[in-house]
């Protein structure tokens, strides 16, 4: 199966629209060879600032160059982002709808063997609870490059979610992204998994299973977690009638919360949310950690069964 | 900018009617920060009526002059400079702090126009004048950045992030200014977390350090010239000042950071601040 790493594809982006727009600019605070936010500042650096290990510092700086017209890409791992660069994020960035793209690199469990102070498992409802943003989770090296692009079209902060991971493609490049819309990877009538990030890989493995079973389930990918693409999660409310969702986030305010908030409100069916229990992980091996915390096709099998048992007793 | 006579006076007089407009204002309100408006009155009038490059009429002018009041609580005492200048009516000062107004608790860049930059949570001015600076650098415009900042905001750790990018990238076009009052919140600066040797931290950072009078409007014009003149390095202007200046019972006091200013401090506050007329 061909692979790409996340990081690599960024940094690629990250130089094409370089190329192309002189306001863009890139700030990292000394994680550039992890972000790959170097390979822009390896192509152009006149307007690449490595500031060191000032992660608000770096936001802050990100502010003030977005005021004048400038687009800055500002990089370091996600949970830093959150914790570290959040004051200004919050205060300059969102408040003032400042034009700056938040890069949340090794988000989730995929920076793995760094243990729990660096996996990234609260950025989403963060990132999510802050009027003026937006969120873009990736899910393979092609949605990572077209979401990139799609940043420039959209005038305000976005929190790009990116991984650690080599992730598989799902897309090639004919893939039309258009932000703020989910896309249906398989069809089914059964119940539908809505995934994000690297998870949709495991979404997809799921159906597999689930298929194997007689159960069909439709398979969504939820690229742009805010806005969030509420008529198609309707749609698949009232077609299938159950919805599993899957994060690499806490089951607290991530993915899972964002479409509850949406079907509860319009159209109530059983639900189960597919993330991280209430606990911090720990070092260990990505698939291992994934494979442990819950964040695997077995589990997602467990949950559509669980939930499908809900959906007929409340029918 | 050569500082006149006649244009110091008419400054002078300009900071009595900002500190009688700020006490009825604040009184009015019930609300609002007077001992740091008090203590940067000088400096922020002094930046607007004679040293900025700015225009009301086209507030987001790319070659304009930048200011950020890092220390955003004194945001009564920039309102009133704008006002002052022609950027909206001075009657919002009536509405400040109000419902469905426009004048912000603490600035709005988005609400408010003038406003360079959204302020509050201290300690991110320096930071986001980093960036202006730089970009002005990089698109070789003219412009400086001012960012007025407290003494206590020095504390935070994001300031000393701010000043270190500052003087990597060289930046001759960013002036900071201290207001040196020596209160905080909760008590002075010596009494909760000592600032030790101000101007030796600066100039280890790699600063031009200037010190000044910060309630003598020709000493803080001519620091300001000479600040313009620093090549190759960002300035601070280390400015000595009184919290609550202008009024005995403020002066020097913690207790008067944040605290609404009844009927019987209001009138004496506002004689003491005619007598000078």
């Amino acid at each position: 199966m061909k692979t790409k790493q996340i990081r690599q594809a960024y940094g690629e982006a990250l130089v094409r629209i370089g190329e192309k727009d002189k306001r863009i600019i890139v700030l990292d605070s000394d994680v550039s060879n992890s972000t790959k936010s170097c390979l822009f500042g390896e192509k152009f650096p006149e307007r690449f600032f490595n500031v060191g290990i000032s992660e608000a510092n770096m936001a802050g700086m990100a502010a003030g160059f977005a005021t004048t017209g400038k687009i800055p890409f500002i990089n370091t791992f996600a949970n830093f982002m959150v914790l570290r660069a959040g004051d200004p994020i919050h205060s300059l960035i969102a408040y003032t709808n400042l034009n700056v793209k938040i890069a949340g690199a090794y988000s989730g469990l995929s920076d793995s063997y760094d243990g729990a102070s660096h996996h990234s498992l609260i950025d989403i409802a963060f990132m999510r609870a802050l009027p003026n943003m937006s969120i873009i989770s990736v899910s393979d090296p092609v949605e990572t490059e077209k979401s990139v692009k799609a940043c420039l079209d959209i005038d305000g902060p976005i929190y790009l979610r990116l991984s650690r991971a080599e992730m598989p493609y799902i897309y090639d490049n004919s893939y039309n992204f258009e932000f703020g819309k989910g896309n249906i990877l398989v069809d089914g009538s059964d119940l539908t998994i809505i995934a994000t990030g690297y998870m949709v890989h495991k979404a997809l493995e799921a159906a597999k299973l689930l298929k194997n079973e007689g159960i069909n389930a439709r398979v969504v990918n939820i690229h742009t977690i805010k806005p969030i693409d509420t008529e198609l999660l309707l749609k698949c409310a009232k077609e299938t009638g159950t919805i599993v969702t899957v994060e690499e986030h806490s089951i607290f305010g991530g993915l899972g919360a964002a479409v509850a908030e949406v079907i509860v409100r319009n159209y109530p069916v059983p639900m189960e949310i597919v993330g991280i229990e209430d606990v911090f992980c720990e070092s260990g091996g990505y698939e291992e950690l994934l494979n442990k915390y819950g964040l695997c096709a077995e589990n997602i099998v467990a949950k559509s069964k669980l939930v499908l048992s809900r959906k007929y007793v409340e029918k | 900018m050569i500082l006149t006579s006649e244009q110091e006076d008419k400054l002078v007089n300009l900071c009595k009617k900002f500190r009688k407009e700020l006490i009825e204002c604040l009184h009015a309100i019930g609300s609002g920060h007077p001992g740091g408006s008090l203590s940067a009155t000088e400096i922020i009038t002094t930046l607007y009526f004679h040293e900025l490059n700015v225009n009301p009429k086209n507030p987001n002018d790319p070659d304009r002059d930048r200011f950020i009041l890092s220390k955003g609580h004194a945001a009564p005492m920039l309102y009133l400079n704008l006002a002052e200048k022609g950027y909206f009516d001075m009657r919002e000062l009536c509405n400040l702090r109000q419902l469905n107004h426009m004048l912000q608790g603490h600035p709005c860049a988005k609400t408010t126009p003038g406003v360079d930059l959204s302020t509050g949570p201290l300690g991110l001015g320096v930071s986001a004048a980093v960036g202006m600076a730089l970009a002005g650098k990089l698109d070789k415009k003219k412009y400086n950045v001012y960012v007025l900042i407290g003494d206590g905001e020095t504390q935070e750790g994001i300031i000393w992030e701010a000043a270190m990018a500052a003087s990597k990238y060289k930046l001759e076009n960013l002036i900071v200014i201290l207001d040196h009052n020596k209160v905080q919140l909760d008590g002075t600066i010596d009494e909760i977390m000592p600032l030790g040797n101000i101007n030796a931290k600066w100039e280890s950072f790699g600063w031009k350090v200037i010190e000044t009078n910060g309630h003598n409007i020709r000493d803080i014009s001519s620091a300001l010239k000479e600040a313009k003149q620093v090549k190759v390095k960002p300035t601070i202007i280390i400015a000595e000042t009184v919290k609550g200046k202008g009024i005995s019972f403020m002066e020097g006091k913690n207790i008067w950071h944040g605290k609404p200013i009844d009927d019987e401090h209001f009138n004496i506050a506002m004689k003491e601040l005619s007598g000078g007329n």
